[in-house]
């Protein structure tokens, strides 16, 4: 019985139906746009990051180098440049520090931190933190 | 048995440097290129810089900010291509290349850390 009856009978063999999705699809929506901008704060905070090696070599370069890249820092464009940057950390920041509820369950025991608490922690340490680092260059003035 | 993935240790550094970016950047950025540019605060002296950065503890922060921030943006870049452009059939060479750079990247601050002297 296993011989096909029919010879040019073949199997249904349905394709998957994908709708082809444009390069822009995250424009449609805020939400999407809000995701993109949050996963682009990683090229600001790679920046940042490379910036301060570069003040680091800098200072180690002597004063006159230190005191030429302090030059280019303090151009106007430069300036408004880093308030976007600024403005991109504090939007990481924001996202990153909102989501750390759902990410850290903490355990004392049984008990389990509530999730405002968790919230609220992470945003005292950054302010403590902040703080601290403002403490540590407004100090060696 | 299966080969131990990759994946977990990218994450954490992924997760470690958005923790570290997002607690300490933003301070550091007002205050070392908003602020003293501009003259609201007193400008940290060249000297005072200097022992604050090149200090043991000033230079472990640094490159700890430093390589876990390349990583983040690896991490975070490399899916960005991914689900944002579309490029499903590159995954393997955007990967490869987020993360050399981030590599690279983390040798040069380990490079300028430990010489500048």
């Amino acid at each position: 019985m296993a011989k096909a009856l029919n010879a040019s009978y073949r199997r249904y063999h349905p394709k998957w139906h994908r709708e082809r999705v444009p390069i822009f699809w995250w424009v449609r929506s805020a939400s999407y746009i809000k995701f993109m901008c949050r996963e682009l704060t990683s090229l600001f905070v790679a920046y940042a990051a490379g910036l301060l090696l570069v003040q680091v070599w800098a200072l180690g370069q002597g004063a006159a180098a230190h005191a030429r890249l302090l030059n280019w820092l303090s151009h106007p464009a430069v300036v408004t440049g880093h308030v976007v940057l600024l403005a991109t950390l504090l939007f990481h920041t924001v996202t990153w520090l909102n989501l750390t509820p759902q990410a850290l369950v903490l355990r004392l025991g049984r008990w389990r931190v509530p999730k405002a608490v968790v919230w609220v922690g992470h945003y005292a340490v950054w302010l403590v933190l902040s703080l601290v680092i403002v403490w540590l260059f407004v100090g060696v003035a | 048995m299966a080969r131990r993935s990759r994946e977990p240790v990218l994450w954490a550094m992924f997760s470690g440097g958005g923790m570290i970016a997002a607690l300490l950047l933003p301070a550091t950025v007002t205050v070392l290129w908003i602020a003293v540019p501009l003259g609201w605060v007193e400008a940290p002296s060249y000297e005072g810089l200097r022992s604050l950065f090149l200090h043991p503890i000033g230079r472990l922060t640094l490159f700890a900010v430093a390589t876990l921030s390349f990583f983040h943006w690896a991490h975070r870049f490399r899916y960005t291509m991914y689900d944002g452009l579309q490029l499903y059939h590159l995954s393997q060479l955007i990967a490869i290349l987020t993360y050399s750079i981030a590599i690279a990247l983390t040798v040069v601050a380990g490079f300028v850390l430990v010489t500048t002297g």
